[in-house]
């Protein structure tokens, strides 16, 4: 099957100036990429790891630095307008004026795309109807919620029908509620009308439930590319945490953890281990624990989560924000 | 002609939204009309210094300058908000000719400005304005085409930095010492030598000259040169603003 992305070697270096010293920062380096028709493809990392200035490259938005990539069976360097025409790009920051009418603006972004005013109100009105957002056709995006707001953006997003399309972290800022809502309409897009998704996302249960295939990228490179499970299983077993009553008893939970797995330590009253399947080879062990007249204060066991496996990738972990300082995203 | 087309779809959406908010509009028709009302009369004894009959005929000129100059030049704020909406990014992201976004946009300026200078030079000829009619509507004229270019650079420098802190700085130090320059409220030919050579390298203290003639009938080459000024400046701010559009794209 044809690829709708194929990226090699996309670079984008940002010149950043303080006071007289200038220095390149390096965004995105050296990024080789390739997504199927029909996949739904996630693009994870922390901020500032590269995702945003990477899709505003796949969208014409931004030169890259060095590379090539093809879009939907156009050249990005030599027919940027072919690749405009064939895609979706719904952003981070929004796509209507918050004092517009929202059926005016669906209507003239879709003319924007060379569609009648006919044609961009029957599909803008079915698109709406199909988003939840019936009703709201002249509703001024000041008043909606955020999760309204964002499933208009998406509305204005596929207004021309585009086969592939680039959602900007979708979900962020939304309501757990509104999140779950979204998720469904953007499986949907696949499901019901075949299009393929490239999507960034720094929340690792938006792209565990949504994605066929996940990229991770850090520092600007892609680190892993696999399906969520596979990239799962990478991980050594599951987190088994057991925190004891009493801190005497500490090393001897320790070592009978470490008889079961790997990487036991302590952290205050618990202690922690990777054990491979621990659903069945844990009840042994607790029970020597118990039979040796230890008392626990928790069992608790955890499946491999993205994080998990973003932490064995990077050493950290997707949750410690704001360390990675340097917020390439927002830059032109 | 798609860019037309494209053209047209984007001045309609900024025409849409700017008689949704028409506040601004008279704000800006305001500026010209309190210096009429509030300052020509005090031209009126001047004549004679100003060696003309009809004061009105050189301080109009001016004032048609003026807000050929500060009418449009803060549409540039109008596209912060909109660019921090998201709207820029998204209208850069269809096939839309570049020229097409920046062009729909400076058209809605344009248009009210014309609204805003017809009513001026009507209000004026109330107040005893007597002009050539060939005169008013070069004046007009040219006041459309600066009109254009501000509109043009103000979205430029608006694109650019991406911050009203910085905009409106920007521009008010671009803009003032250019109007005090260009001779709006007295010509500058009543200044000593040094002010008048440095106001020769200014396009719109020409543009001025070229209206003042023309107010008066004289159709000569001072109108040829400012009508040169006012194109190419019209021509340089479009082409650096439709390159602000195209900016780093691919």
């Amino acid at each position: 099957m044809e690829p709708m992305i194929q990226a090699r070697g996309l670079t984008r270096t940002f010149t950043t100036r303080k006071g007289r010293a200038h220095s390149e920062l390096m965004a995105v380096d050296a990024v080789d990429l390739d997504v199927a028709a029909g996949e739904i493809v996630g693009f994870l990392g922390p901020n500032g790891a590269g995702k945003t200035t990477t899709l505003r490259m796949l969208t014409t938005l931004l030169r890259p630095t060095a590379g090539t990539a093809t879009i939907a069976g156009h050249d990005l360097a030599s027919d940027p307008v072919g690749v405009r025409r064939s895609i979706g790009y719904v952003s981070q920051s929004g796509s209507t004026s918050p004092e517009a009418r929202a059926g005016e603006e669906v209507i003239d972004h879709g003319m924007l795309y060379g569609i009648s005013r006919e044609q961009a109100r029957t599909r803008g009105l079915e698109l709406f109807s199909q988003l939840d957002l019936e009703g709201l056709w002249q509703r001024k995006p000041r008043a909606m919620s955020g999760g309204q707001r964002r499933r208009l953006d998406i509305a204005m997003g596929l207004i021309h029908d585009p086969n592939l399309v680039f959602l900007d972290e979708p979900t962020t800022g939304l309501d757990p509620q509104a999140r779950a809502n979204l998720w469904r309409h953007i499986a949907a897009l696949r499901n019901e009308r075949g299009a393929t998704i490239f999507l960034t996302t720094h929340y690792l249960d938006e792209a565990d439930a949504l994605c066929d295939r996940i990229l991770i990228i850090d520092h600007g490179r892609i680190v892993a590319a696999d399906t969520p499970d596979a990239l799962k299983r990478q991980v050594a077993g599951d987190l088994v945490e057991l925190q004891v009553v009493d801190g005497k008893h500490l090393q001897t939970v320790v070592a009978a953890l470490a008889a079961l797995g790997t990487g036991a330590e302590t952290e205050g009253l618990f202690v922690r281990a990777r054990v491979r399947e621990a659903g069945q080879s844990l009840g042994r062990t607790l029970r020597e624990i118990d039979a040796a007249g230890i008392e626990l204060a928790g069992v608790e066991v955890r499946r491999p989560t993205l994080d998990d496996v973003f932490l064995s990738l990077t050493g950290r972990s997707l949750r410690e924000e704001g360390e990675t300082g340097e917020n390439a995203e927002n830059r032109p | 002609m798609t860019g037309l087309h494209d053209t047209l779809i984007i001045f309609r959406r900024q025409l849409r939204l700017g008689l949704r908010n028409p506040a601004w509009i008279i704000i800006g028709l305001l500026q010209p009309v309190l210096y009429l009302v509030l300052f020509g009369p005090l031209l009126k004894p001047l004549s004679k210094q100003l060696g003309t009959s009809n004061a009105y005929a050189v301080f109009v000129p001016g004032l048609l300058i003026q807000l050929g100059l500060f009418g449009a030049l803060f549409t540039g704020f109008e596209l912060v908000a909109e660019w921090r909406a998201g709207v820029i990014e998204a209208q850069r992201v269809t096939p839309a000719s570049r020229t097409a976004l920046l062009l729909g946009r400076v058209l809605r300026d344009v248009l009210e400005l014309l609204v805003q200078g017809i009513v001026l030079v009507a209000l004026a000829y109330a107040f005893g304005l007597r002009a050539s009619l060939g005169g008013m509507l070069f004046g007009l004229a040219l006041t459309l085409l600066l009109g254009t270019s501000c509109a043009a650079l103000s979205d430029m420098i608006g694109l650019l930095t991406k911050s009203e802190d910085v905009l409106a700085p920007t521009l008010n130090s671009i803009a003032l010492p250019v109007m005090l320059l260009s001779g709006i409220l007295l010509p500058i030919s009543l200044g000593p030598k040094w002010l008048q050579h440095l106001s020769d390298i200014v396009p719109t203290s020409h543009i001025v000259t070229a209206i003042r003639a023309a107010f008066v009938g004289h159709f000569g080459m001072t109108v040829v040169w400012g009508s040169v000024w006012a194109i190419v400046l019209c021509a340089v701010c479009l082409y650096f603003g439709t390159r602000a559009f195209r900016r780093d794209s691919a």
